[in-house]
């Protein structure tokens, strides 16, 4: 399995407060993989760094067949390449509809000038459309997505994942604010994702991590503490002192 | 699901029927061509109430729609004002000199044409050499090319400078501010080649058309700013409506999000800054010819700060709004500043309205801002039911242009 990104020796410092610390991780193409962490261990930082809104002071993030350095690219142009996120705390454009917010998503050319030309065709209508399903809003897609729920707005964050066709899926605290059904149904459409693309989840909930059954990543003060399986890492007795024995 | 441009606004088909109906109507009563009710100084200021409504729209599509508060939109105005105003002192003064100097005994050599021609134009600032940026001021073409390429190359290279360094918020409004300052401050001098203080006048007057009254004049220049706003206006429906908007108004609310869609959110910037920079050229070279006379105080600082309050009293976020906004306050204040309201003696002291206006207006900006973000366009709607969302006082998103609970539908 190739590697689709690596990042190797990376770290950050917010005024001196190292919140990223020699960090290093890798992902496979089609891979997936949980971040699990105490509040403060530079889940959402790690992220920002492959996304590049936080630029770190040193460390390497390649990207790609090519090896290309994302730390030179700006955050469209990385959304660009194929890097995908859906944030900790929803943020959909609350003042447009459902089927705006996800027509903005999908996949299609990003230039303004061909954006402006834009005409809605059938093809991408029906995209939209079976998105919406999906994610369980098919009768929502004219409501303004300001007036969701907690739990739509987290649904439909991740249809914009979606229609954006990602090769890689950083997804934060996905599950929160959501009944139990929602949580499986979000596990089923990240296991499906996960067979053709790469997906990073950060989650708390340990239940819900089980039942991605894959590699753990277990992250403290802004570096890897244990990776491997979620029995594995969860027997570590640095884990269960910083993690789980609180 | 392609539905027209009219089936997703049906505002537009209303708004251009009431500026064809006016159109007509100001016609039907102009001094020209009509009973006479309308006087040829009115139909000019008319003229350029739908002028100044254009810039407006302008304003609302940078503003209202992608959240980025310009504080320097007038000073594209100005510019494409200078643009027009160049040909037309030109060409008025050439056919002046020309005529008086067509009964000398030798016929005057072309230097000697130019030469009088700039002695008539730059004497007032003790000049008589053509400067370098007159040299298409011959041609109408040239200069109308001028109206547009001017104020989009200084918004293409402004913005692309602002932008590119992610300045947003208050600190761009300042930017922008002082860019129009400093243009201001240049254009004020002798010698920045375009009459210092003197500005340019005489630009009602079409050259070679003298036998044509002002009543006719002014109505050609009503038409023409009618046909402008409708244009325009239509053109900022296509623009806000489809995805294009979509994206503007995801900036406005909250641009960190569109950029992690892969839109390159500088790039949309620069382009709205740009096209609305032309949009206000236009709308300039209307209006001045008009007006009849320009000059840096024209497009001091105060002038793009009052288009922004025009916008905000008419409703932002709404085409319509921003045009009623404009011509709302526009002829309001001429009618308070022209002297023609009463003014209200207290005994101790006297209320001039052509003092008071500015505090007025000030006065209503605050409270429409306070009470009524909506502005005029909110009372729309009462008659189409639009409500806004319930969101506990909350904006719409974080950007600082985002519209507020009250500004959105729900
Ligand atoms: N922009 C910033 N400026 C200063 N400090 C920051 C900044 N961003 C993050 N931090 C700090 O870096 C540390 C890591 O934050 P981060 O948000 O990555 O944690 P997290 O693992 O996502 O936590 P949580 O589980 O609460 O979401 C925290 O101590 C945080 O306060
Ligand atoms: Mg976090």
């Amino acid at each position: 399995m190739s590697t689709l990104l690596e990042v190797s020796g990376v770290s950050v410092s917010f005024d001196g407060f190292k919140a990223i610390n020699n960090l290093s991780f890798q992902i496979g193409s089609a891979e997936m993989r949980a971040i699990i962490g105490p509040n403060g261990a530079g889940k959402t930082t790690f992220m920002d760094i492959i996304t590049g809104k936080t630029k770190p002071d040193e460390g390497r993030v390649i990207w790609g067949e090519k090896s290309v350095s994302l730390l030179k690219m700006s955050e469209a142009r990385i959304a660009r390449a194929g890097v995908g996120r859906k944030f900790q705390r929803p943020t959909v454009f609350e003042d447009q509809s459902v089927f705006d917010n996800l027509l903005l998503a999908l996949r299609k050319d990003r230039n303004p000038f061909a954006v402006l030309l834009y005409k809605r065709n059938a093809p991408d209508t029906e995209k939209v459309h079976d998105l919406a399903a999906q994610i369980g809003l098919s009768d929502q897609l004219e409501r303004k997505s300001g007036e969701l729920s907690h739990g739509q707005k987290q649904w439909l964050e991740i249809g914009m994942l979606l229609a954006q066709e990602p090769r890689l899926l950083l997804v934060d605290e996905p599950a929160a604010g959501m009944t139990p059904e929602e949580r499986e149904h979000t596990t089923a459409i990240l296991v499906e994702a996960a067979r053709t693309r790469a997906v990073v989840v950060v989650e708390h909930d340990m239940e819900f991590v089980r039942r991605l059954n894959c590699r753990v990543t277990v992250l403290h003060e802004g570096a890897v503490l244990a990776e491997g399986s979620l029995d594995h890492v969860t027997s570590n007795k640095h884990v269960i002192d910083v993690y789980l024995g609180r | 699901m392609t539905r027209s441009l009219f089936a997703r606004n049906p505002s537009v088909l209303v708004f251009l029927a009431c500026l064809g109906l006016f159109t007509l109507g100001v016609t039907a009563l102009s001094e020209a061509l009509g009973t006479g009710m309308i006087s040829t100084s009115f139909v000019k200021t008319l003229g350029k109430t739908l002028s100044l409504s254009l810039i407006a729209l302008a304003m609302d599509l940078v503003w209202g729609y992608t959240g980025i508060l310009s504080l320097g939109h007038f000073a594209f105005f100005g510019l494409g004002g200078y643009m027009i105003g160049m040909w037309l002192m030109y060409e008025r003064t050439r056919d002046i000199v020309v005529t008086s100097m067509a009964n000398a005994d030798i016929p005057p050599t072309p230097q000697e044409i130019t030469d009088a021609i700039g002695n008539q134009i730059f004497g007032v600032v003790g000049g008589s050499d053509f400067p370098l940026i007159w040299a298409f001021s011959h041609s109408l073409a040239l200069q109308l090319i001028l109206v547009v390429a001017v104020p989009g190359l200084l918004a293409l290279v402004f913005g692309w400078l602002a932008f590119r360094s992610r300045v947003t918020g208050v600190y761009l409004s300042i930017l922008t501010q002082a860019m129009t300052l400093a243009l201001a401050l240049y254009l004020f001098q002798n010698d920045s080649g375009l009459r210092g203080n003197n500005g340019l006048s005489g630009l009602q007057n079409l050259p070679g058309l003298d036998d044509v009254p002002q009543s006719v004049v002014s109505l050609w220049f009503f038409w023409a700013s009618a046909l402008a706003l409708g244009l325009g206006y239509l053109f900022a429906a296509w623009v806000v409506s489809g995805k294009f908007g979509s994206v503007l108004r995801g900036i406005r609310d909250d641009e960190a999000r569109v950029r992690f869609l892969g839109y390159s959110v500088e790039g949309y910037k620069l382009f709205i800054f740009t096209v609305t920079a032309v949009i206000s050229g236009i709308a300039g070279a209307l209006y001045y010819p008009q007006a009849g006379i320009i000059n840096p105080a024209e497009i001091a600082p105060i002038a793009s700060i009052y288009l922004a309050v025009w916008v905000a009293i008419g409703g932002r976020g709404r085409l319509y709004g921003a045009v009623i906004g404009a011509a709302f306050v526009s002829l309001v204040s001429t009618w308070f500043t022209g002297g023609q309201v009463p003014s209200i003696p207290l005994g101790f002291y006297t209320i001039d309205w052509v003092d008071w206006w500015q505090v007025v207006l000030g006065l209503s900006f605050v409270l429409v801002t306070l009470f009524a973000p909506k502005g005029i366009g909110g009372l729309f709607d009462y008659f189409t039911g639009r409500k806004p969302p319930n969101r506990h006082g909350k904006d719409l998103g974080p950007g600082s242009g985002s519209l507020k609970e009250q500004e959105a539908e729900a």
